[in-house]
């Protein structure tokens, strides 16, 4: 079927006297594509290749008392074997090279791990049956933890805590609170008044990118005292970023080569193979592969996190939507990698393509037991949407309104106060509403034929609502300020001692909280969040203050988050 | 480890390599003869990415033993250009933008190849039933048929 364009719909906003766009263009890759030719990383040759396998944690949570190496060592072809304490700095999280977040992942677990197939031990052989091999000769000595697969039983009291740098199994937010709000409106005014309110909870899976080559990279010297590193890598500066940090050498030592990418999907946005094996190359002075096999990149590739929102609409009975409300629990996996940022576009997605004037979303990025989740196509938006789209549906059934009807009657139009404050522009729900009723052979009414993104917006749909309810729910303290990317601050890649990673401090005191109303009825509508951050406070402080003793030589290592508006995707096309 | 000596027929020049015991076709074809075109996406026969052909047929070069090819004749994406010269299939997946990420691309080129190889006039059906053994995780696989079928006897897209 042909493409439709419907150029005219834009034609007053955009010239079409551009050069290229709208012309056919061969694209630069194709040669390479259709010849076989394309440079993809494993199509990097090099003499004496080396090959790295990991050892993986076959349980969700455990202790590592002891790892034995001793005899993958002896064998045949084995030219090392590397543990946590070879790597130079063996804590990050990807997006503290944009000061968001605290570092939480280990590139090889050292005293715990969190997720089924958390590394443990890497063996560089020269084949990769041999390292195989020696995988599978290595001995670790686990003690079974307790874990927690679920958003809502891990911020439970008494939940296992999954990650050390954030203790109550949420990630905390501009280092103020443990979810992030959005507030435009009154929204309980609002439901009060509604002529009907309607609940809905909704659960989607993770989803794995799946993409046609698994992720990997191949690291070898350079005669310069450089390492050169062929990547599968969707972010290249990204991972330069975060091998120099592991590293901690200086990034205009590292060598990156990547952009031919056989398929990423979002799922090579945070790969740790670069840091890996240029370590193997390190420490044995080999040319290094590390590269994911598929049934690897299935269970430890980063996925698409789950989520699971619950929706309150107040709606009239002409079907205007007055008020809405979400709870979102986004499942992170073991550590935050890009779920903390999902949950920011997220935020600024909601409520959908609608004009609703009261929008009330409180969004936790939950620590699980379960494969760290990452980027994935549309990320924070796709998740949400299948939950408001398959609400607007449930709303339109008990209001007794055309589903498709009820969307255009709540559709944002041009000039529109969205509820993250910016005014919309482009928008054009109805008209797709009305292109796909049509193509469907679907009726509509009159009125809702009519309907035009480019009339009856702004005006005093534009203002702000008069009356914003805040709160100060969730508020945390001891999430201290700091900045790798500045370089202040303890643990940057320049730090002469990088600190012990979180895990060797002792364990977090038991975490105690308020009781909650009803602990056992179902935790949706509210949070039911304790306000008052003056006892809150002390009792959720993170246990910072406690187990990293000040140490006179260097400065607090845990780094708060800081501005995220860099990366926040607000920004207008 | 004991190695096999094998010849045979690689797009239609004479190889001789010894190979390991229990080598696949694919790591020798990638690291012994060093012709990259196929691609390694599973390594247990599922996505196609490393099709090649045996004796004209398509074969995964991931599950078969180098050792089967002894004597025989394997032809890949690196034998259907000549020189910079690109073939018909190779021109009419360019043409029909029939590659995204360009990794499934080989596979796809040599089951297309065997399909049109033994039926120069194939049914748009029959292309989708040639390639179902192939995965495109960029999901391009209206663009893939088309281009088969243009390259086709008669050229012209046919649908139905």
């Amino acid at each position: 079927m042909p493409i439709e364009f419907r150029k005219d719909y834009f034609a007053d906003e955009r010239d079409d006297d551009l050069n290229e766009i709208g012309k056919p263009t061969q694209r630069q890759d194709m040669t390479g594509h259709v010849t076989g030719r394309s440079p993809f990383y494993d199509d990097h040759q090099f003499d004496g290749l080396t090959h790295i396998r990991c050892v993986r944690s076959p349980h969700h949570h455990a202790r590592i008392r002891r790892v034995d190496a001793a005899a993958a060592e002896r064998m045949a072809g084995v030219r090392r074997v590397i543990l946590a304490r070879d790597v130079p700095h063996n804590l990050n999280t990807l997006l503290s090279l944009l000061d968001f977040g605290l570092d939480d992942e280990e590139l090889i677990a050292s005293e715990r791990v969190a997720y089924r197939g958390a590394p443990v031990a890497a063996v560089v052989a020269d084949t990769e049956r041999q390292a195989r091999e020696a995988c599978a000769a290595i001995r670790v000595d686990y003690e079974i933890l307790p874990h927690v697969l679920d958003v809502e039983e891990a911020i439970k009291p008494g939940a296992p805590a999954v990650n050390d740098a954030y203790p109550d199994n949420l990630f905390v937010y501009h280092g103020k609170y443990d979810h992030q709000k959005l507030r435009y409106g009154d929204v309980d005014a609002a439901l009060r008044e509604a002529d009907h309110v309607i609940e809905g909870r909704y659960q989607m899976s993770p989803i794995e990118q799946a993409p046609m080559e698994t992720c990997g990279a191949i690291a070898a010297p350079e005669t310069n005292d450089r390492f050169v590193c062929y990547t599968s890598t969707q972010a290249l500066f990204f991972s330069l970023g975060t091998a120099a940090k592991l590293l901690d050498v200086s990034s205009a030592r590292l060598h990156f080569i990547g952009g031919t990418v056989g398929g990423g999907f979002g799922g090579k946005v945070d790969s740790l193979h670069e840091p890996l094996a240029i370590l193997g190359t390190m420490l044995t002075g080999r040319p290094c592969k590390y590269m994911f096999d598929r049934e690897e990149e299935m269970q430890v590739g980063a996925p698409r996190g789950a989520e699971r929102w619950y929706l309150t609409d107040g709606v009239m009975n002409d079907g205007r939507i007055v008020a809405r409300k979400f709870i979102g629990y986004f499942d992170a996996g073991a550590t935050t990698r890009l779920s903390s940022y999902a949950i920011i576009k997220a935020a600024g997605h909601l409520p959908g393509p609608y004009t609703i004037p009261n929008v009330y979303a409180d969004i936790y990025c939950v620590y699980t037991n379960r494969t760290p989740a990452t980027a994935m196509r549309g990320f924070g938006i796709t998740g949400v949407d299948f939950a408001i789209e398959c609400h607007m549906d449930e709303v339109a059934e008990r209001v007794g309104m055309d589903p498709i009807e009820l969307r255009i009657l709540n559709a944002y139009r041009d000039g529109d106060m969205k509820a993250h404050r910016r005014l919309a522009k482009n928008t054009a729900l109805i008209e797709c509403c009305q292109v796909a009723a049509e193509k469907a052979g679907w009726g509509l009414s009159d009125a809702a034929r009519l309907a035009s993104s480019l009339r009856d917006g702004g005006g005093a749909r534009a203002e702000l609502p008069r009356f914003t309810a805040t709160d100060e729910n969730g508020r945390v303290s001891g999430y201290s300020s700091g900045s790798y990317a500045r370089g202040d601050g303890a643990g940057t890649a320049r730090g002469e001692s990088p600190p012990p990673p979180a895990r060797s401090a002792p364990p977090p005191p038991p975490r105690q909280r308020p009781e909650r109303a009803k602990p056992d009825a179902p935790a949706y509508r509210e949070p039911q969040r304790e306000p008052a951050p003056a006892t809150a406070g002390p009792e959720r402080a993170p246990p910072s203050a406690e187990p990293h003793r000040p140490d006179p030589n260097r400065t607090e290592p845990r780094r708060g988050p800081t501005r995220f508006s860099s990366i926040s995707g607000f920004r207008r096309r | 480890m004991a190695k096999t000596p094998i010849r045979f027929s690689h797009n239609r020049e004479e190889k001789a390599v010894f190979v390991d015991e229990g080598a696949n076709l694919l790591d020798v074809l990638r690291r012994s003869i060093g012709d990259l075109t196929p691609k390694y996406g599973c390594g247990q026969g599922t996505c196609g990415a490393c099709t090649v052909l045996v004796d004209g047929a398509p074969q995964l070069s991931c599950l078969t033993l180098a050792e089967t090819v002894d004597g025989r004749a394997v032809d890949t994406v690196a034998g259907l250009s000549d020189g910079a010269r690109l073939s018909a299939l190779q021109r009419a997946f360019m043409d029909n933008f029939a590659a995204q990420c360009g990794y499934c691309t080989d596979g796809m080129l040599m089951s297309a190849t065997a399909l049109l190889k033994h039926n120069p006039r194939p049914t748009r059906e029959e292309v989708v039933e040639a390639i179902s053994g192939n995965l495109c995780r960029c999901t391009g696989y209206e663009a893939i048929i088309n281009a088969i079928l243009d390259a086709s006897q008669g050229g012209a897209r046919r649908t139905g």
